[in-house]
């Protein structure tokens, strides 16, 4: 090796463009949804991420949703309003001025996500909020 | 009604409170007891927004100690919450809460603690305040949701 230039490290895989987002949920549903998202709209590696509540307190809770937003822009879906994961992702918001917080997090809304994730983060989140509305429809019964 | 829970939980005002507690207690209003949240007036308009409306009141320790007796034999329904044993046990201190029953729900890992049960870990400290509680004729079980089956302290601390 001598003078030789080291070897090139491989360059890691090309940054993922656009808002990121960060599911975040009681038990295992941000998994379930992230996994349910994969199957319709194929592998979301480096641009959805899921986290659960489970065992976590509030400090480890933030930290953990503040690694995977990473520094923004940003998208961190909750399930309830009332919740620790909302309070988390807004305690954080603080610290990340690109990072929004979306609550009450379903199907439509993170496919609409993955989907339009090169908007700006603004009229993103008008379709976002949009999207998960129409999503809900008594279509029987009733 | 008085104080209807008197709960240790490190989320404070969150889903299994709210929805878990909440729906099945009623609360009318909400008391947080921590001397660092009473101080913090942006922080406590995040739990005053995931409430929804419903009342919510932060106090310190002190502050708290004033009011206790009032609350106990106020009409309204009160859930009030801490979200560590010492600040319970300081606010228990001098037989202000005896005959009273705390519920130990959601107290996290963190390095140092060990798991006591899924949603209680417990460090050397957070033991002798439960032991101070208790002295203070306090009956403390762990209980995460009111559908949960309720364990007593000595089974706990065992």
């Amino acid at each position: 090796m001598r003078g030789s230039a080291p070897p090139p490290v491989p360059a890691p895989g090309p940054p993922a463009i656009g808002v990121r987002g960060v599911v975040v949920g009681h038990g295992d549903m941000a998994r379930g949804l992230v996994t349910a998202v994969t199957r319709i709209a194929g592998a979301q590696d480096g641009v959805l991420a899921a986290v659960s509540n489970e065992g976590r307190g509030p400090d480890e809770l933030r930290a953990t949703i503040l690694a995977e937003v990473g520094e923004g822009p940003g998208v961190v879906f909750t399930d309830l309003g009332a919740g620790s994961c909302t309070l988390a992702a807004r305690l954080l918001c603080r610290e990340r001025s690109r990072v929004a917080v979306v609550t009450g997090v379903n199907l439509p809304m993170l496919l609409e996500f993955v989907f339009h994730r090169d908007m700006e983060l603004a009229p993103l989140l008008e379709r976002l909020q949009a999207r998960a509305r129409d999503g809900i429809r008594v279509v029987a019964g009733g | 009604m008085g104080v209807v829970l008197y709960r240790v939980d490190e989320r404070l005002i969150h889903g299994q409170v709210v929805i878990g507690w909440g729906r099945r207690l009623d609360p009318q209003c909400y008391v947080v007891v921590d001397d660092d949240l009473a101080a913090q007036t942006w922080e406590q308009e995040l739990y005053r927004l995931a409430l929804d409306g419903a009342q919510i009141r932060f106090l310190t320790v002190a502050e708290a100690r004033g009011e206790l007796p009032a609350l106990q034999s106020a009409p309204e329904r009160t859930l009030l919450l801490t979200r560590d044993v010492a600040h319970m046990a300081r606010l228990a201190a001098g037989g202000l809460m005896e005959g009273t029953a705390v519920n130990l729900g959601g107290v996290h890992h963190r390095p140092g603690r060990t798991e006591v049960r899924s949603y209680l870990h417990l460090d050397e400290e957070d033991r002798e305040a439960l032991r101070a509680l208790a002295a203070e004729g306090v009956t403390v079980s762990g209980q995460d949701l009111p559908e949960a089956s309720r364990v007593q302290l000595e089974a706990l601390l065992s």
